[in-house]
């Protein structure tokens, strides 16, 4: 088990669409200060926003929480519920539960799990109904 | 071509980003839907929006896009400009179309950003 040398926790509140990208932002501006490679932090970024904007439209609230070692970058995004009743489904591109308000803003076309997962060196997700769901992605550097 | 150029060929306005248009541009991606944009986008690269909400901008922070082009006329809020502004995303809106400000730009050689990435492979 390797030492996390950095750790970082940001709090997302459900809902709070206004705040959204703002946790993804810092995340990106912190890496970049490291020098982490351009390519490599898209990925992240993107990655990040999508985990983010998941937990505001979809869960109760949560954290997404950025470890940092010296080989790799770990994104955590944990929520309190609801959980997702069919995974394999939700990771389909294009299946989306988003409402109104998320598709006015522009999102909500189902890409997120998807894209998170092809962005990602390693991506695990596990959700438990009326617990939450939990998702770990991995990016070499 | 750079962003001056653009703004030339599509008869635009800069709203922001005014000492950033000498930067050169070769690919663009329209799409109103973010979700799209933060899947597809692989390369620095030009949004073409009719969206104006400060998630346009936040999308393009992610993505490292520098240049945003809002169609149809639209001019997004101040806060939207601020934040755009404070991040040196240059931002500027054409009276055309979604569909003609890509048309104009694809004739003058910008190609899509899929394109650029399928020609490479």
């Amino acid at each position: 088990m390797q030492q996390h040398a950095m750790m970082d926790v940001f709090n997302i509140t459900a809902l709070d669409y206004a705040s959204a990208g703002d946790a993804s932002a810092t995340i990106k501006r912190k890496l970049k200060q490291l020098g982490i490679d351009s390519t490599v932090l898209r990925r992240i970024a993107v990655a990040s926003y999508e985990a983010e904007l998941n937990l505001i439209i979809h869960s109760m609230g949560g954290t997404l929480t950025l470890s940092i070692t010296t080989t790799e970058i770990k994104l955590v995004s944990r929520d309190v519920g609801p959980g997702i009743p069919d995974i394999e489904r939700a990771l389909q591109e294009g299946y989306s539960t988003a409402n109104a308000e998320a598709r006015n803003m522009g999102f909500g076309a189902g890409m997120g799990l998807p894209n998170m997962r092809r962005n990602a060196d390693d991506f695990t997700i596990e959700s438990e109904m009326g617990k939450g769901t939990q998702i770990q992605m991995r990016f070499a550097i | 071509m750079t962003i001056a150029e653009m703004v030339a060929i599509l008869d635009a306005k800069v709203l922001c980003g005014q000492d950033e248009l000498a930067q050169e541009v070769t690919t663009a991606c329209g799409s109103d839907l973010m979700s799209d944009v933060l899947a597809f986008v692989k390369e620095k690269t030009v949004l073409i929006t009719g969206l104006t909400n400060v998630h346009v901008i936040r999308t393009a922070e992610m993505l490292d896009i520098r240049c945003i082009i809002f169609a149809r006329g639209k001019v997004p809020g101040e806060d939207v400009l601020e934040e755009a502004s404070e991040l040196g995303i240059v931002v500027l809106t054409t009276h055309h179309t979604t569909y003609t400000t890509c048309g104009k730009l694809y004739m003058a050689g910008i190609r899509g950003n899929n394109e650029c990435e399928q020609a490479q492979r």
